[in-house]
């Protein structure tokens, strides 16, 4: 996709930050400067997939094995992250170089929120794609990391769009939504997947006065509200992540509209891996038959245990982190 | 849809293209088709494959791709309608989904197209590149091409013909008949002119072979003229 930005569009001189960004954004993306397409390319790729969360090499290979897209190498998975508590850092490199020497398809992994330097660690191991990830615990209070800065990209989670439009202008070049990771619990993924895709269509809508406002109320650069508001979608790839647990989980969020699914927990905590891993690939694919889904999602076992999300107190919240 | 294009003798030769919708950027290749005046079909079962004059298999990854391509029941009937002259192409993920072998013993390739290939053979994805390419069969300027965790052609068979080369000799294009295969990622860009040459590949099978059900398709549901349109309207 052209993802050059429309030359209807004037840039005015920045007083704001908002402004900064979307000037940055407009430069960085053209093809011919930055690696914008090289990088949002590689999401395209991953799109009709599955992304999966894996601690091991063995691990990482039944995930290939099974058809995924690409594989997240963590040293735990979000439950065991939210079961053990303490704080939640960047991986052992042995274990990424691990997974990253055991399979051929893409591995990304995980940098605290703001932590650039367990960014540029990853990124000198030879990471595909880096998630700054809320699922770790933040390293900074206030501020993300400036993906511009790295030829790694970057995917980021956001529950509404001016998150979502935030993060493209700090130069993510994929979008997840956060739901509640580690809970096997769909609900707020469809929240956020619901709000983000609402935003965009509400957006579509309005007149083109009126823009400016909108980037104001959500607190997103200018530039990209008008983009959204031109194609009617971000301006990169978007997956559902954060409590996915059953291949119906994944075709719901297809269908509501995302492009691929990150399952985490989702897969490793159910009682047959391989088998459940399988089939939540192929209900990725055909996740708009009913009768295909229906032979998919027979005997596969028990899916991980869950935890009702709206049962978890806010402060315990995984999705709020993220400013 | 209103047909335009006419054959020698007349007769509508729009071609029915599917692009392979198991995984990947398929929706970019139906867009590319689209700017060119091809409505594509989406392909996720292998009944489609009978009905369509040229197959594109998209970027994406290739072992994901090959594993649902086996678990779905693909492979043989995509060996039929090869051998029957069905055109294909493959973009890098496809490129190694149709090779004869890869350089890795990881996934098993259909052979579909006489090449042996190396995944990622330029390394990992902040190796990833952009560069100009003169390719046989397009004219004018080169080619911006896209090179994600690109895979090589390292070595092809008889009458396989190289199209594309990298400055360091590396083959990244190649064609036998209507088979194709690109390293790259055109549908990534806005430059049709690949499409329209696959176009012209599936424009020749359907004019050579076509099926039962394209024939009904071709004289019973389309217009074979702006005359034709009027009058029924």
């Amino acid at each position: 996709m052209d993802t050059t930005t429309s030359s209807t569009t004037t840039t005015t001189n920045s007083q704001g930050n908002g402004s900064t960004d979307a000037r940055r954004w407009k430069e960085m993306s053209k093809p011919e400067v930055g690696d914008w397409r090289i990088k949002g390319g590689l999401a395209q790729m991953l799109k009709g997939g599955v992304i999966m969360d894996v601690v091991t090499a063995d691990q990482a290979k039944v995930a290939e094995d099974a058809g995924a897209v690409a594989v997240m190498a963590l040293e735990r998975v979000p439950s065991d992250i939210r079961r053990d508590g303490g704080v939640a850092r960047m991986s052992d490199p042995d274990l990424i170089t691990g997974i990253i020497d055991a399979v051929s398809i893409p591995v990304m992994a995980k940098a605290r929120i703001g932590h650039f330097v367990e960014a540029q660690i990853l990124e000198a191991l030879g990471v595909d794609y880096c998630d700054e990830s809320e699922v770790l615990t933040p390293a900074d209070a206030e501020y993300h990391i400036d993906k511009w800065q790295y030829k790694m990209p970057y995917v980021c989670g956001a529950r509404n769009l001016g998150e979502a439009l935030r993060r493209i202008g700090e130069g993510a070049a994929m979008i997840r939504t956060k739901g509640e990771a580690g809970t096997g619990d769909i609900v707020h993924a469809v929240t956020h997947a619901r709000q983000i895709l609402g935003d965009i269509r509400r957006l579509q809508n309005l007149p083109t006065e009126q823009l400016m406002s909108e980037a104001r109320d959500f607190q997103a650069p200018y530039e990209l509200v008008v983009e959204v508001h031109r194609t009617g979608k971000l301006p990169v790839v978007n997956f559902a992540a954060g409590g996915i647990a059953t291949p119906a989980d994944a075709a719901l969020m297809m269908q509501i509209g995302v492009e691929g699914v990150f399952v985490g927990s989702g897969i490793f905590k159910s009682s047959d891996p391989p088998k459940m891993a399988d089939a939540i690939v192929r209900a990725t694919t055909h996740y708009n038959d009913p009768d295909m889904l229906a032979e998919i999602s027979h005997g596969l076992g028990d899916a991980m245990p869950g935890i009702e999300a709206s049962k978890i107190a806010e402060s315990e919240q995984l999705q709020t982190r993220g400013w | 849809m209103v047909n335009t294009r006419t054959s020698d003798s007349g007769a509508p030769v729009q071609p029915n293209i599917g692009v392979l919708a198991l995984q990947g950027d398929f929706a970019e290749h139906i867009h590319m088709l689209d700017l060119i005046g091809i409505n594509a079909v989406e392909v996720r079962k292998v009944q489609q494959l009978s009905e369509i004059d040229g197959l594109i298999i998209p970027g994406g990854e290739s072992t994901t791709i090959v594993k649902l391509l086996t678990r779905f029941g693909f492979i043989d009937q995509l060996h039929a309608r090869v051998e029957s002259g069905m055109a294909l192409w493959g973009t890098c993920a496809g490129m190694i989904v149709i090779a004869r072998e890869l350089a890795d013993a990881y996934p098993t390739p259909l052979n579909l197209l006489d090449i042996g290939v190396a995944r990622n053979y330029f390394g990992r994805q902040v190796d990833s590149f952009e560069a100009e390419l003169d390719i046989e069969g397009i004219a004018g300027d080169p080619v911006r091409a896209v090179f994600i965790r690109a895979p090589v052609v390292k070595d092809v068979g008889d009458g396989v013909k190289k199209i594309a080369t990298l400055d360091n000799g590396q083959a990244v294009a190649v064609k036998k008949d209507r088979v194709m295969a690109t390293s790259f990622h055109p549908e990534l860009t806005t430059d049709t002119r690949l499409h329209g040459l696959f176009a012209q590949l599936a424009r020749e099978a359907a004019l050579e072979e076509p099926t039962e059900s394209l024939n009904l398709t071709r004289s019973q549901a389309l217009p074979r003229s702006t005359e034709e349109i009027s009058s029924t309207v």
